[in-house]
Parts: structure tokens; C-alpha cells; sequence
């Protein structure tokens, strides 16, 4: 089966309403002309250095993993505070070259919402983000933030009422305002082209920490961990290293979230991929002390990477998170997001000694939900 | 004569009521088979899914209820559904157990005509296609075009939409099917007003809310309906 689209072996393709199609293909046309642009990506590079903080540091986190090398990738030193940044910059320079001047997203801890709210402030453009009601209570800080920004939040009271509703919303709304919309999606899932774009701009990630840990040791890392939810700051980390075999792609996912460790194939969000869903088809609710990771789809390319073997997936619980958040906190100075303490709670089990961890995001975020417990 | 569409969500009551509707002068119906996170939806459609959902209606019992449709129906019946449903239970599987059930065709929301092109379904083409799109959809689909005459969700909106003309005009040029208009027509007067250019009409969101009344409310409202559609083909005619 090859259906046109499907951009990862199985995975992938464009499973939305008709209304839309027209846009994915100029919005593909006009990634495809940006790449070939030296313009694009000199001024992607000098947005990322001058406004974002770009490269962001390597980190050698000694007292956290004694006897081992463990390296953090500091994309929570990015302006905004995780990874998201990379790829809300690419792609609002891609809407202005498209000349599309108001922007839909979804967000649902508000990390990706926070990054839209702040290129469309620097970009001058309108920004609506869509996010769940129950997440912009979880959330609030978040929510004020982006009204600082300027963006307008509009809150999701269907099902869950969390992320996967807010994305719901935001195709919605792309397909209702699509001569004028730019719908800025948060991570590599979506119809394609946008796994591939998100891929793509988040790859800075694997680049930057491949001659990083070079400069440092003199060799590739044993093994590069990464949180997995949508799978964006994974995707982009693993971008760097996907021709070195030597090196083990580690996901992790949230082990009530694990659309790759215990879903079936299926369709949400405009693609095929791997789904937490029930034998009918029905998406199933994920269930995260982390709400980047509360989502029960995933990137079509982990599904790939899963299915070949490049890369593997395990789980890891709220508790494991929380004592990972906890141990870094204290013993290197550093508050991680609570997704990207999954990462960092898996990284102290492994066998091997030279380890490298994307840690996506910064913890302040999560500061409520760990004091609660 | 113009044709009238009615969809209606698969529930318990649904055979008794697309009789109803076909009393009260639709000739085609459309059987929504819900699923979880339907894109093309308005909260009208969305919220009947959420509730057939939550009462059980998953793939299984949605073709028995079509079963249960056929078994006093002559008139077509076309499930209208999301890939998700299609991926879960087989293509080729889906197709033929619908098809046993009394199934006409079917409809899938979000399958794009370069998508499963083995599925024989009817298209859908909206005012952002492309003419090599609609003539691709023209060439694949199963007897007729379903024309998405708005850019957004299913729901009633206020008037018609001004790209209709423009899509069923194009659409002409490229295909002698009959094209029937859907997607924010409620009232007897947006659909005489779909009518008088398009072959027919599909009526979703406001036939859900009514049925909702019960078999009686939908009857007459599809009445008024069928006279409204029926005034312009006596005129056109």
C-alpha cells in the first residue's frame, strides 16, 4: 500500500477533508522553494543566534549520573524556554513568504503556545492559540503569557477538554480561514508536509549536539535520549545521528501516554501513525503528570524509526519523572520540564557510559504540579 | 427532479427515523458512523457523535443499525465516516460488510481522492479544489459529487455560501454527474437557494438537531424542505 503522501514507509500521509489539500500542497511547495533559498535559511540561522540564544549549550551533568558522561543538550536555555522555539521561528518565516499573516495553533502545557504567541509578536502577525479548558486551568501562568504576547487563547471545551481536542480545533479553524491561516503546528504529527517541516527545523537540535559532543569527547555518544509526546525535540535530536549506527536512538515516552509502546496503527490529526486507540478505531485518552507528553498520537517518523528499528521506545512513569526532575534539580542546579525529566530518568539506567539527553524545556512551568505531590 | 440528502447519526432510534425522513420526501440517507475526533465536524455533529460514542455505537453496532435502516428502506443509505473507523476494521473488510448491511456507498470525511483509490466512495470536492482535483474526483467517485459549498465544518450558517456558483460552475465544465451541495444549508430556504443551482442537496447539523424531536418534527421539517427544493425544479424545469 502507497497511498500518494505517505511520506514514512506506512506512516504519514494527508488524512483531512478535502478543503485542505490545496493548502498542504503550496504549503509544500513553499518549504520546498525556502530550503533552496540561501536567504531562508541565513536569516532562520541569524533569527536562531540573535533572538533565540542559538547554539544552546552542552552540558556535562556529573553529579547527577556519577560515573558516567552525561551530556544535556540545553534547549531549555532557548528563548521561551524549550525547544519549541526552533520550529515556531521556521515556520513564521515560512508564512510570511507564503503571505499568510494570521496563525492558528494548539498547545497544551502552553510551551508551543507560549513560542507561536512570541514569533507572531516578532513577526507582527495574529495569532489565535486553540488549548483545552482543563489545560489552561493546569496552566495558567502559561495563559497570561500569551495574552502578554499579544495572542488571543480560546479555550476547547469538547472531550477531554486537553490537547488533543485543542488540535482538533485549530484544523478547524485552518480549514474555516485557510485562504488567510497559517496553522502553525506544535510538533512532527499533522498532515504531511508538516512532520517533516517540524522534523526539519527542529533537526538544529542533532547537529548542534553532534559536533558539540565531538568538540568535547572526541566521539559520538553511546546512546542520545530523548521525551517523546508528539515527538518533536526526539525527531530533532535524532536527526543528527541517524546515520551513525554506533549511536542508540532512545525515545521515552510517558508510560500512560505510549502511543509507540502500546498503540495500534491508526489515523488522528491527519496522519497515519502509531495511536493509543481502541479495536474500532476510536482514539483512547492519554493520561501524563506531564502535559506535553498527554497526548495519545505521536510523529509518523517515530512509527517508522520504531518499525525499522533505528530507533526504540520505552516508557517512563510519573513517579520515575518526578524523581528524575527532583535529582537534577539538586544535584546539577538545573529545574527540567517534567517531560524532559522522562528522558533524564531513563538516561541513569542505561549500561553504556556516554550518554547524551535533549532536555527540551525548563521546569518552571511544572513548579505547581511537583509541589502539589 | 432535485434531489434531498438527510444525515443522520446511528443511533438506537435512527431506522425509525430516516423512515421518517424519507415520509417526509429525502431521498438519500446518510448514516453517520461516529468516531472520536472528527475533523470535518461542527458541534452540532460533533456532539451527536460524542453521545452515539458514549451510548456504544461503535463499528459493529453501526452496521447493524444500517441493517436495521435497510430492512423497511429502499432508499440509499450511505455510512459517512472517518479513515480512522476504515484503518481499524479493514478497507476492503469495511466495504464489503457495509455493502451486506444495505449499504449504497459511502462517504469518508477526511479520505482525500489521491487516498485509497480502491475504495470506491463518493467524492468530495470543495471551493478550494483544484480543476484537476475535481476532475480526478469526477473520474473515482461512486454516481455523484458531494460539493462542500463552505470553507470550514459542517453546521448552519447564516445564508449560502457565495462559492458555491462558482465551485458548481466549474464542477460543470469538468463532469455531467450529478452534483449535490452540502455544509451549512438548514433552513428550506438555503436549500431552494442550493437547489436552484445545484442536483440536489445534503442536510446535516439542523436534520441531527430536529430528529433529536423526535420521527414526527423531522418528517415535516424535511417536508418543508422538500416543498422549498420542489418549488425551484417546478420552476427550473
Amino acid at each position: 500500500m502507497s497511498a500518494p503522501g505517505r511520506t514514512f514507509g506506512e506512516y504519514g500521509g494527508r488524512y483531512v477533508p478535502e478543503t485542505l489539500i490545496p493548502a498542504l500542497d503550496e504549503l509544500e511547495l513553499g518549504w520546498r522553494e525556502a530550503l533552496a533559498d540561501p536567504a531562508f535559511r541565513d536569516e532562520l540561522e541569524a533569527l536562531g543566534r540573535d533572538y533565540g540564544g542559538r547554539p544552546t549549550p552542552l552540558t556535562l551533568a556529573e553529579r547527577f549520573a556519577p560515573g558516567k558522561r552525561v551530556y544535556l543538550k540545553r534547549e531549555d536555555l532557548l528563548h521561551t524556554g524549550a525547544h519549541k522555539l526552533n520550529n515556531a521561528l521556521g515556520q513564521a518565516v515560512l508564512a510570511r513568504r507564503l503571505g499568510k499573516r494570521r496563525i492558528v495553533a494548539e498547545t497544551g502545557a502552553g510551551q508551543h503556545g507560549v513560542a507561536s504567541a512570541t514569533v507572531c509578536a516578532r513577526f507582527g502577525f495574529d495569532c489565535v492559540v486553540y488549548m483545552g479548558s482543563e489545560d489552561m486551568r493546569r496552566q495558567a501562568p502559561n495563559v497570561e503569557r500569551m495574552g502578554l504576547l499579544g495572542a488571543e487563547v480560546r479555550p476547547v471545551e469538547f472531550g477531554t477538554k486537553t490537547l488533543k481536542e485543542a488540535t482538533s480545533e485549530a484544523i478547524r479553524d485552518w480549514i474555516t480561514n485557510v485562504e488567510t491561516t497559517h496553522y502553525l503546528i506544535g510538533s512532527c504529527v499533522g498532515p504531511a508536509p508538516y512532520p517533516k517541516i517540524v522534523g526539519e527545523l527542529q533537526a538544529v537540535i542533532g547537529r548542534e549536539a553532534r559536533e558539540q559532543i565531538l568538540a568535547s569527547e572526541g566521539r559520538l555518544p553511546e546512546v542520545a535520549v530523548a521525551c517523546v509526546g508528539g515527538g518533536s525535540n526526539a525527531i530533532g535530536l535524532f536527526a543528527g545521528f541517524l546515520d551513525d549506527s554506533s549511536v542508540r536512538l532512545v525515545g521515552v515516552e510517558a508510560a500512560g501516554a505510549a502511543s509507540l509502546g502500546t498503540g495500534r496503527a491508526g489515523v488522528l490529526h491527519g496522519s497515519r501513525s502509531s495511536l493509543l486507540a481502541d479495536e474500532d478505531g476510536q482514539v483512547l485518552d492519554a493520561h501524563s503528570i506531564s502535559a506535553g507528553l498527554d497526548y495519545p498520537g505521536v510523529g509518523p517518523e517515530h512509527a517508522f524509526l520504531r518499525d525499522t528499528g533505528r530507533a526504540e521506545y520505552v516508557g517512563a512513569g510519573d513517579e520515575e519523572a518526578l524523581a528524575a526532575f527532583r535529582r537534577l534539580a539538586e544535584t546539577e542546579g538545573i529545574i527540567p520540564a517534567l517531560e524532559a525529566s522522562h528522558a533524564l530518568a531513563k538516561a541513569l539506567e542505561f549500561d553504556e557510559e556516554l550518554i547524551l539527553v535533549c532536555l527540551s524545556g525548563r521546569g518552571d512551568k511544572d513548579l505547581a504540579e511537583v509541589l502539589s505531590r | 427532479m432535485k434531489k434531498i440528502a438527510i444525515y443522520l447519526m446511528c443511533g438506537p432510534g435512527t431506522p425509525e427515523l430516516a423512515e421518517a425522513a424519507v415520509e417526509g420526501g429525502a431521498d438519500i440517507i446518510e448514516l453517520g458512523f461516529p468516531f472520536s475526533d472528527p475533523l470535518a465536524d461542527g458541534p452540532v455533529i460533533r456532539r451527536a457523535g460524542e453521545r452515539a460514542l458514549a451510548e456504544g455505537m461503535r463499528t459493529a453496532p453501526c452496521l447493524e443499525c444500517l441493517a436495521a435502516t435497510r430492512r423497511n428502506l429502499e432508499a440509499p443509505l450511505i455510512p459517512m465516516t472517518y479513515a480512522s473507523l476504515l484503518e481499524a476494521y479493514g478497507y476492503e473488510r469495511f466495504a464489503a460488510d457495509a455493502a451486506d448491511a444495505g449499504a449504497t456507498s459511502l462517504i469518508v470525511a477526511d479520505l482525500p481522492v489521491d487516498a485509497e483509490p480502491g475504495l470506491r466512495r463518493v467524492q468530495l470536492v470543495a471551493p478550494t479544489s483544484t480543476d484537476d482535483r475535481i476532475a480526478l474526483a469526477a473520474q473515482r467517485t461512486d454516481g455523484w459529487l458531494y460539493l462542500v459549498t463552505v470553507t470550514g465544518t459542517t453546521g448552519a450558517r447564516e445564508g449560502i455560501s457565495s462559492a458555491l456558483g462558482g465551485l458548481i460552475e466549474r464542477t460543470r465544465r469538468l463532469t455531467e454527474l450529478p452534483l449535490y451541495a452540502g455544509f451549512g444549508i438548514s433552513t428550506p430556504e438555503q436549500a431552494a437557494a442550493a437547489a436552484e443551482v445545484a442536483d440536489g442537496v445534503v442536510v446535516g447539523s439542523r436534520a441531527v438537531e430536529i430528529a433529536t424531536d423526535g420521527p414526527a418534527a423531522l418528517r415535516d421539517y424535511v417536508s418543508s424542505l422538500r416543498e422549498a427544493v420542489d418549488s425551484v425544479s417546478a420552476v427550473s424545469s
